[in-house]
């Protein structure tokens, strides 16, 4: 294995203006957007009295989730000491900050009054997850931020494996704080659920290394460095077996679901007569987001970049749609006031709520990528993220 | 000892040692209907309501509930409209309809084997272990000692994360900028907001709203006070609380469900 060298992405190129320029303007739209709904009101969106969680948080959670798993190649690097992964412990302990970014800015401007941020970040009530979750994500961006810094900064790599392992326990507590903000849910019977916080955890291994995946290949071909194939398809094929692991999960809960009375009715809603929220499970979630990328990762043309890419675009919208049909069809089924019985009422008891994202939701949770993928391109210009080269005689520590 | 209410301007007269006397839930004891000007009477020893006043605070010591008789042949949707009325709500402009604010609503229930049918009103249930309260991130969401649940519309970012663990449907966000709101009820846009058991009636001494429309429906009265009219009706008739299997042990009680 050859010597590793980090270099800055250059910044005064074509290429570079134009990515900066085209993110910035997502993330920009999605920033008007937020501003044209928080000006109106919520009314101007799809989101009512039932489905009170909307588009925004389907990109929030995606993102917020995706950062944890996207510090995943970096774990494995310092935690568990597989060298390959070092050259790009960087890029992913920065991308996870990054992505995190865009999520919470998301999650922030969504809400009804985010003009109350410093409320939220100076009154604290401890019984709840959200409170927590407010310290585990700043916390993270911190324990993440030295963890890097112990990496970039020679005198203190000896620290690197202690930062690592503290990155990597924060990460598992972040997630398992973001699937309990649904599981601790008892009003609602789709999230009931214990199950739901190690399956955010292996849903965040997914996203965030599909994420990783198309940032990596990404960057690398349009600086024209090389990337060789040892540690794409070393990192394609661990992706493979997340995607795997996240359709065991989603099987098992949907299986110990049906098996309970009172979360059968729900359950039959979302694998069977749920339109939208069916649909979306069945062909983007299972069909286009799981079985589809795993026959591409490991077909014949499995080692093909552009499959790979394929694969990972795929994963991510299927990961989208697991929670668009996770948050938004969990709240579209109605809450059953009187088990067994049919209500009715002006205030919508007892049906299907209706749930139609507007185009403003839409574009601020793009918008929350756009941020992300901003802060990424920044960060490669602005430090050294990027090995010079990836080529499979420096990447590959077998090779001769 | 019996008091006269004549109307909202002279209850502040009444007096008994400068406080206010009302008598709440002795209404279904007595048998008589609430209604302005009508003579309530209390029963011996239960504290009332006049009990308590703006200048103190909410005690522990009592727990505000109320008994919905649902057996009762009465017009519902009076509660729903005086609640309105008092509280300033329906005044969206924008808003679909399942974006409007309900603090009570009047939800029909139909037993698909047998048939059955009845309706009933459903407000905020005022939980003595509400999952609004434990999940709200900064606090907004609050119980009052004496067990009235609340938002504090300055704290309240708007996260809805209240709406989402609430198992009775039972608070709206603010979809709109609002203009007119009522002095009582500062409801603001970017807010969620819910029955609030009338608190600003409740601190000067009169009954909630929906309970005053009831016709006797609706009992309202100290759950803690073995003598209250409220607590004497329960342990006779008993009553049931909606989702009772979640243990959240609602103020709200219901016969007849």
């Amino acid at each position: 294995m050859k010597k590793l060298h980090f270099i800055e992405v250059e910044g005064n190129t074509k290429g570079f203006v134009t990515f900066l320029g085209l993110f910035g303007l997502i993330s920009l739209i999605g920033i008007l957007s937020a501003y044209y709904m928080e000006h109106n009101g919520h009314w101007v969106t799809g989101m009512n009295n039932q489905v009170i969680w909307g588009t925004p948080h389907v990109f929030a959670i995606f993102l917020i989730v995706a950062a944890s798993g996207a510090l995943n190649v970096a774990s494995i690097s310092s935690v568990f000491a597989k060298t390959t992964y070092k050259p790009l412990a960087r890029l992913s302990g920065m991308l996870s900050i990054a992505l995190l970014s865009g999520g919470l800015v998301v999650l922030l401007l969504d809400l009804g009054r985010p003009d109350r941020l410093i409320v939220a970040m100076t009154e604290f009530n401890f019984v709840s997850i959200f409170t927590w979750n407010i310290f585990l994500y700043t916390g993270f961006m911190g324990v993440v931020g030295i963890y890097l810094w112990t990496m970039m900064d020679r005198p203190y790599n000896n620290l690197t494996k202690k930062a690592g392992l503290a990155a990597f326990i924060w990460r598992l507590i972040l997630t398992t704080g973001t699937g309990s903000i649904f599981g601790f849910l008892i009003s609602r019977e789709a999230y009931d659920a214990a199950l739901l916080a190690p399956m955010f955890i292996i849903m965040s291994f997914s996203f965030g290394m599909a994420f990783f995946l198309l940032v990596l290949m990404g960057s690398y071909k349009y600086t024209q460095r090389e990337l060789g194939d040892y540690i794409v398809n070393r990192l394609k094929n661990l992706l493979g077996v997340f995607v795997a692991a996240v359709l065991y999960f989603v099987i098992v809960y949907h299986v110990t679901n049906l098996y309970s009375a009172d979360h059968r009715d729900v359950t039959i809603f979302i694998l069977a007569g749920g339109g939208i929220y069916t649909f979306l499970f069945w062909v983007v979630q299972v069909m286009m987001g799981s079985i589809l990328p795993l026959v591409l990762l490991y077909g014949p043309a499995g080692n093909k970049r552009n499959m790979i890419s394929l694969a990972a675009v795929l994963i991510i919208l299927g990961g989208l749609a697991q929670l668009y049909v996770i948050i938004i069809g969990g709240q579209a089924y109605p809450m059953q006031l009187f088990p067994g019985m049919e209500v009715s009422s002006s205030f919508y008891d007892g049906v299907v709520a209706s749930y139609a994202p507007s185009l403003p939701e839409l574009l601020l949770g793009l918008g929350g990528i756009g941020v992300t993928l901003l802060l990424v391109t920044i960060a490669v210009a602005a430090m050294k993220f990027l090995p010079i080269s990836l080529s499979d005689e420096i990447a590959n520590p077998h090779w001769n | 000892m019996t008091i006269n209410i004549d109307d909202k301007n002279n209850e502040n007269q009444v007096e008994e040692s400068s406080r206010r006397n009302f008598i709440f839930g002795s209404v279904a004891a007595a048998g008589l209907t609430i209604a302005p000007g009508v003579m309530l009477y209390q029963t011996a020893g239960a504290r009332s309501l006049s009990d308590f006043s703006l200048s103190e605070k909410a005690s522990s010591n009592v727990r505000w509930g109320m008994l919905v008789d649902t057996t009762k042949q009465v017009d519902w949707n009076k509660c729903v409209e005086a609640c309105n009325k008092e509280h300033g709500l329906n005044n969206e402009t924008h808003s679909r309809d399942d974006q409007k604010t309900q603090y009570i609503r009047v939800v029909n229930v139909k037993n698909k084997g047998t048939g059955y049918s009845m309706s009933l009103p459903v407000m905020c249930q005022h939980c003595e272990n509400a999952p609004c309260v434990d999940v709200c991130p900064t606090g907004a969401s609050m119980k009052r000692a004496d067990g009235i649940v609340l938002v504090d519309r300055h704290r309240c970012i708007g996260c809805r994360y209240c709406m989402m663990a609430c198992p009775y449907k039972a608070r709206s966000f603010v979809h709109e900028v609002l203009t007119d709101q009522t002095e009582n009820t500062p409801r603001g846009k970017g807010c969620v907001e819910s029955c609030n058991m009338c608190v600003n009636r409740i601190d000067n001494g009169q009954l909630p709203a929906c309970v005053e429309a009831s016709e006797g429906a609706i009992i309202f009265g100290d759950l803690n006070d073995p003598q209250s009219d409220i607590s004497q009706l329960l342990a006779k008739h008993g009553s049931r609380q909606i989702r009772a299997d979640l243990k959240l042990n609602p103020g709200v009680h219901y016969q007849g469900i």
